[in-house]
């Protein structure tokens, strides 16, 4: 994404970025006029809707501009925080922040900025602020169940209406627009009447009229920008898994030149006796080749589900102590869709090295189920199995010297002088492949 | 007209929002957050609390998980934007004379029942914020930047609960 990552910076880095960002977006909510309560305030009496403007614009030229990053490959979404959707807690709160904004009179960004300047009201709303969360800390643990229920996780408008983030976008753009028009319908029809006098300042700027009213042709012009690019995106679409894949950085396309993603089925093996790590192996065979043999505990996932949104968004919120292994036949197909994760942003994936072909090499079936097939092509199944054997053969799981759901037809395939229905595999050598990665994550102001 | 002393007039509303949207693309540009407030309230508390009691902060949850242990509430990147807005709003409100010690209330209503109820709504607005997840920056903001189906229900509803009471609360605004 950005030329640096934020979480890696030095503490002075670090906390300058964020005052940095602090710094303009405090001077942009003074400059908009949410320092006053009154201007706030009035949204909710109709007489200026300058609330919903100011927030509605940010977040559609934040939005646009946010696609159009993501569409030219300047920034990988999937790196950026979106808030988690717990819909009741969202929409319980939502209610109740309405309520106190109305009582209060700012929300707590803006009162921030009101405290800043001066204004007593302020101080106290963030006083009061501070007592709202301690009270919220103490009693959250009496109703988390309500807090944490219906988590639906990274869940974007784009995946549930099904359309791209184009189109989502140009929708969005539009209902603001909307929303606009009807704003300021309302405000020719409720106000601004002439302000009462404020005792506290003479003539007031807040009051009146402001004299940077509504200028037509400037803010035509920017609808009209918004909607053009929002409409580029539109046609634009989705980027395709290749342009994501070329848009990653040099040092991605150096670790595949190493084959550094590319674990052999020995590691697995290891990484599978390993108590501080999870394998999860996604099988990108079809049914039939999967039901003939697969790796123990694999899970068959169609190569064209492997990216889809919520596939995605389940590997990506998998703890870093997730390693997941790509299997296919050979290694070219397992590639194919290692490539489309990494470029969706997901860490910890790796490429099971020669497949199951190679890992039949190296952990045989009994003769009598499965003899090799020669001269098959690169990506077919180098086997030929007598019957489907799913993961009940002891080649399917390496790691267990027994285990009663081995179904084993013709005499232990490991080497002789074990004891009866016991598997022993030879140590294979491997290079060390797997290393766990944490994905750091800035949670904006929320966390 | 102009005595010098008088407050500059606010921004256009759609200009201002256009700058502030400028801003939340470039806090998810450098940062991969976006804006908040709430959240450094909350750790400024967790930090309050530490130094008050640091044996309940290890006890009570939504504490531990802030400022628990070795962890420094202090440190966050929450806590240096909220120090960062406060500059900001500082800043811009010196520039244009609007900085200035009063109170801001509706015409009807006392200073002592206006920063009476400035306290109240406070309090509960940063619980509503916290039950949510996020205040109008971290969610509403943020969260609709970035198309979340959550933020956008959660905006909807900071709306309807406003307008719902609105008109019960007029003595406190118009």
């Amino acid at each position: 994404m950005a030329p640096f990552d934020v979480t890696a910076l030095s503490g002075l880095g670090f906390a300058l970025t964020f005052l940095a960002v602090g710094f303009a977006f405090g001077a942009v909510l003074e400059m908009a006029g949410f320092g006053d309560t009154k201007k706030l305030a009035a949204q909710f009496y109709l007489s200026e809707m300058t609330v919903l403007k100011v927030m509605f614009t940010a977040i559609v030229v934040a939005a646009v501009l946010l696609a159009f990053a993501a569409a030219f490959g300047l920034l990988e979404m999937s790196r950026v925080f979106v808030n988690p959707t717990f819909l009741p807690a969202q929409v319980v709160g939502g209610l109740v922040m309405g309520v106190g904004f109305v009582i209060g009179g700012f929300c707590p960004g803006t009162s921030i900025v009101a405290a800043s300047t001066f204004k007593v009201d302020g101080m106290l709303f963030v006083l009061g602020g501070l007592a709202g969360v301690a009270l919220f800390g103490e009693s959250v643990s009496s109703f988390s169940p309500f807090w944490l229920s219906g988590a639906m996780g990274r869940f974007t408008l784009p995946e549930w209406l099904g359309l791209s983030t184009g189109v989502t976008v140009l929708l969005v753009v539009l209902m603001a627009l909307g929303a606009f028009w009807a704003g300021e319908a309302v405000e020719r029809r409720f106000g601004p009447r002439p302000s009462p006098p404020d005792p506290l300042r003479g003539s007031s700027a807040q009051g009146g009229r402001p004299r940077w009213a509504w200028r037509p042709r400037a803010a035509w012009a920017g609808a009209g920008a918004l909607v053009a690019a929002a409409a580029t995106l539109a046609i634009r679409g989705d980027p395709t898994p290749a342009q994501r894949w070329r848009w990653q950085p040099a040092e991605v396309h150096q670790q595949l030149a190493e084959r550094a993603p590319f674990a052999s089925p020995a590691e697995l093996v290891a990484r599978r006796g390993d108590v501080a790590l999870r394998v999860d192996v996604l099988d990108l065979r079809p049914e039939r080749e999967f039901n003939l043999f697969h790796v123990g505990g694999a899970r068959r996932i169609d190569p064209a589900a492997l990216d889809a949104p919520g596939e995605v968004r389940r590997l990506l919120e998998e703890p870093p102590s997730t390693i997941t292994f790509l299997v296919a036949n050979g290694e070219a197909d397992a590639l194919e869709g290692w490539k489309r994760l990494v470029s969706r942003g997901v860490p910890n994936v790796y490429v099971l090295e020669g497949g199951v072909n190679g890992w039949l090499e190296l952990y045989p079936a009994p003769p009598c189920v499965a003899k090799p097939e020669p001269g098959v092509a690169e990506g077919a199944l180098a086997w030929r199995f007598a019957y489907a054997t799913g993961d009940r053969l002891p080649s399917a799981r390496p790691e267990l010297v027994r285990s009663r759901s081995f179904q084993v037809p013709c005499g232990p395939a490991g080497p002789e002088g074990a004891a009866a229905g016991e598997h022993h595999w030879p140590r294979h050598p491997y290079t060390e492949r797997v290393k766990p990665q944490v994905r750091s994550v800035v949670k904006g102001g929320c966390g | 007209m102009n005595t010098g002393r008088e407050p500059r007039p606010y921004l256009n509303p759609y200009l201002a929002g256009a700058l502030l949207g400028v801003v939340l693309f470039l806090a998810f540009f450098l940062t991969g957050g976006g804006l908040g407030a709430s959240g450094a309230l909350s750790h400024v508390m967790a930090g309050v609390a530490k130094w008050l009691s640091p044996g309940h902060v290890d006890r009570v949850a939504y504490l531990a998980d802030m400022a628990g242990g070795p962890r420094n509430p202090w440190h966050t990147s929450g806590v240096y934007m909220l120090v960062g807005t406060a500059l900001g709003g500082l800043a811009s409100g010196l520039l244009h004379r609007r900085a200035r010690l009063e109170i801001r209330k509706g015409p009807r209503i006392s200073n002592g029942a206006r920063l009476a109820l400035a306290f109240g709504g406070g309090l509960v607005m940063a619980y509503g914020a916290r039950f949510a997840r996020g205040c109008t920056s971290g969610q509403a903001l943020s969260g609709g930047a970035v198309l979340s189906v959550g933020s956008w229900a959660f905006m909807l509803s900071v709306f309807a609960g406003g307008y719902a009471v609105a008109w019960f609360l007029r003595r406190l605004w118009t």
